[in-house]
């Protein structure tokens, strides 16, 4: 006689379906609506939550399970690294100021992932995205503390790396990426995750990414670049789910690809304006180069992207308008972001230099059209008035853009002599822009942006001096007054790489371990 | 367009002219040399005389370009919002009509920068 006997484990998709949507309930006592408060302002129409395709079937104990053995990788690695001073094998010191950018500017956004992440899960009243926006939530948080971990080191032996925290919510360059994401996290949770989700970590993510950790792995840091293969894992679930959240949405209801375009198109605008700083990064910051920003550009954006949006105009999808801007902003790019750094070189918390001519040459080859007509004259005289001991530094504040708050250097789309104005009127005030798109995004949302804390004007009304400051004082140094608010040591932290303490210690450190006098 | 919000989302302006303790601001930029990278900002008391901002203030910004010195003030072209405009050295930044956050700039016809690089 046959006996049924109860299975004593379950199935992978049992199991799935009972820790995940088996965990979800609506409520009884209280009104979903009252419970999920954000789920329908946005305009977003959800008519079936089970509808969510899980692309992971990721449980909560598996997650766990291997995160923590990935983790114990990673450290074990970045620790023998620290321990043989790792520090001292990379390409040459200027290097690591790519990686005091990476800290400074983009770490802290990782963090607010993590909490833009928990916010938007907790407001989804369905289960499926729920759980999968809790898990991108952890990996966030996850993220955000191996790469302190993994770059705390460098802050034992170079300038700049002491206060990225501080910094992040202060210092002028830093608003561009915290306004960023400033913006997506009080956007509601389906922008939220059209912003961050898709438009971030899937359109742009390569992007950001790509060039930072093989840019690490090009110039001999170990640590940086252990990191990025250990998050990759995680990116490839965070791009799923930014696909699948884009794909759920549209085919919810017919009402909601209007809302959808206007997202994507701001966010990937938005976004692409963050990467000017990936763009010098490539092209200026890292001794040994990976690729152009233009030849990035192309590969990432206009090829995969391309094949993207061809996938997604079953739905009605478009590309972006603003890659029109971009392909025309590609050559010029670059150029403009490394020349207001060099500018504003004593304000930056990170070092300067004009490139040397090999370098110089190698910008030439990658953007024939444009480096030897408009960038090599200006870094050229720059690099003679610096060798006659007067190198230039601005000293004067800039005029910034309200939606994306980078200063004014972007030209006209097409003509790369003539500064890019553009200007709107609302309730009587006026705001300017850097671009059609920033004003755009503007004009669709004013009531948002006209907070836009905007570093020049805050130091104008004097919100960025030390506490107890007083600015009617005799002798009053307005900028040294704001590099104190900001923590950065004036003639540590900022200034040219020629002359900088990193240098010299680094020759210093790195012949006491290649050389025995 | 409005913004979508849960309730009533009015927030006031956060570079209204009354806090920047009695000045207003003014950005100014210096056509065909990007060598300065963006145009600047300044914040200035409204009864200022416009030249006071060419003669004491300009230098000070501008110097540093070998074109600068070269500048003939009186064939300088105007533009205010991108527009042909005509200021009055003479008179002060409010009787010239110019506002808070309003923008100008300047054309040295003859002066192309670096090599005539623009920058």
């Amino acid at each position: 006689m046959d006996m049924k006997v109860a299975k004593k484990k379950l199935g992978l998709k049992e199991r799935y379906s009972h820790m995940t949507r088996g965990l979800g309930w609506d409520t009884s006592y209280q009104s979903m609506d009252d419970v999920y408060p954000y789920a329908k302002y946005e305009g977003i129409k959800i008519h079936d939550w089970d509808k969510w395709e899980d692309p992971f079937r990721l449980t909560m104990d598996a997650y766990w399970k291997y995160q923590a053995e990935k983790e114990k990788k990673l450290y074990a690695i970045i620790d023998a690294y620290n321990q043989n001073n790792g520090h001292l094998s990379v390409t040459d010191a200027r290097y690591l100021n790519t990686v005091k950018l990476f800290l400074t500017g983009v770490s802290p956004l990782e963090y607010m992932a993590h909490r833009g992440f928990a916010h938007a899960g907790r407001s989804f009243p369905g289960a499926g995205p729920r759980i999968a926006c809790l898990m991108q939530s952890l990996d966030e948080l996850r993220h955000a503390q191996t790469q302190v971990h993994a770059i705390s080191n460098y802050n034992k032996h170079y300038n700049g790396f002491h206060e990225f925290r501080h910094m992040h919510d202060r210092v002028w360059y830093l608003s561009v990426p915290k306004s960023f994401f400033d913006d997506a996290v009080t956007a509601g949770p389906f922008e939220f995750m059209v912003a961050i989700g898709f438009s971030f970590e899937y359109v742009l993510t390569n992007l950001l990414f790509v060039p930072f950790v093989s840019g690490a792995a090009y110039n001999g840091d170990m640590g940086t670049m252990t990191f990025g293969f250990s998050a990759q894992s995680d990116e490839a679930r965070h791009m799923t789910l930014g696909l699948e959240v884009i794909k759920f949405i549209l085919e919810q209801d017919p009402d909601n690809l209007p809302i959808v375009q206007r997202w994507i198109d701001k966010w990937t605008w938005r976004g692409y304006r963050v990467l000017a700083l990936v763009a010098m990064m490539q092209d200026y910051m890292l001794p040994k180069r990976t690729m152009s920003w233009k030849e990035a550009w192309e590969v990432y954006f206009e090829e995969n992207g391309g094949a993207l949006f061809k996938d997604l105009a079953r739905y009605g999808i478009k590309m972006p308008e603003c890659a029109k801007t971009i392909a025309l902003e590609k050559d010029h790019l670059s150029h403009q972001t490394w020349g207001t750094f060099y500018n504003y070189g004593a304000a930056a918390a990170f070092h300067t230099w004009v490139p040397d001519e090999d370098e110089m040459n190698w910008l030439s080859a990658k953007y024939p059209s444009s480096f030897d007509k408009y960038y090599r004259p200006r870094l050229e005289y720059w690099r003679e008035q610096a060798a006659q001991g007067n190198r230039f530094y601005n000293k004067t504040l800039p005029m910034l853009c309200t939606t994306c708050q980078i200063p004014m250097l972007f030209t006209e789309p097409g003509d790369p002599t003539k500064t890019c104005y553009r200007e709107t009127t609302f309730k009587g005030e006026k705001y300017h822009f850097c671009s059609d798109h920033c004003k755009k995004i503007f004009d669709d949302e004013p009531e948002k942006y006209v907070q836009s804390w905007l570093p020049v004007h805050q130091i104008y009304q004097g919100n960025c001096f030390p506490e107890g400051t007083d600015p009617t004082a005799e002798g009053f140094d307005p900028l040294a007054a704001v590099l104190q608010y900001y923590h950065l040591e004036f003639g540590r932290d900022n200034l040219d790489f020629e002359g900088s303490e990193d240098q010299k210690n680094f020759d210093a450190w790195r012949g006491m371990a290649t050389r025995n006098t | 367009m409005a913004v979508a919000a849960v309730k009533e989302y009015d927030f006031a302006p956060l570079d209204r002219h009354e806090n920047f303790h009695g000045n207003q601001l003014l950005f100014i930029g210096w056509e065909d040399h990007l060598m300065f990278c963006a145009p600047f900002a300044f914040p200035f008391p409204p009864d200022m005389p416009f030249r006071a901002v060419i003669e004491q203030v300009l230098p000070g910004a501008f110097g540093y370009h070998p074109d600068f010195a070269q500048i003939e003030w009186a064939k300088a072209e105007w533009f205010k919002s991108g527009h042909p405009w005509q200021p009055d050295f003479d008179k002060s930044l409010a009787d010239n009509g110019l506002g808070h956050k309003d923008v100008i700039r300047f054309r040295t016809p003859g002066l192309t920068g670096i090599k005539g690089s623009c920058s």
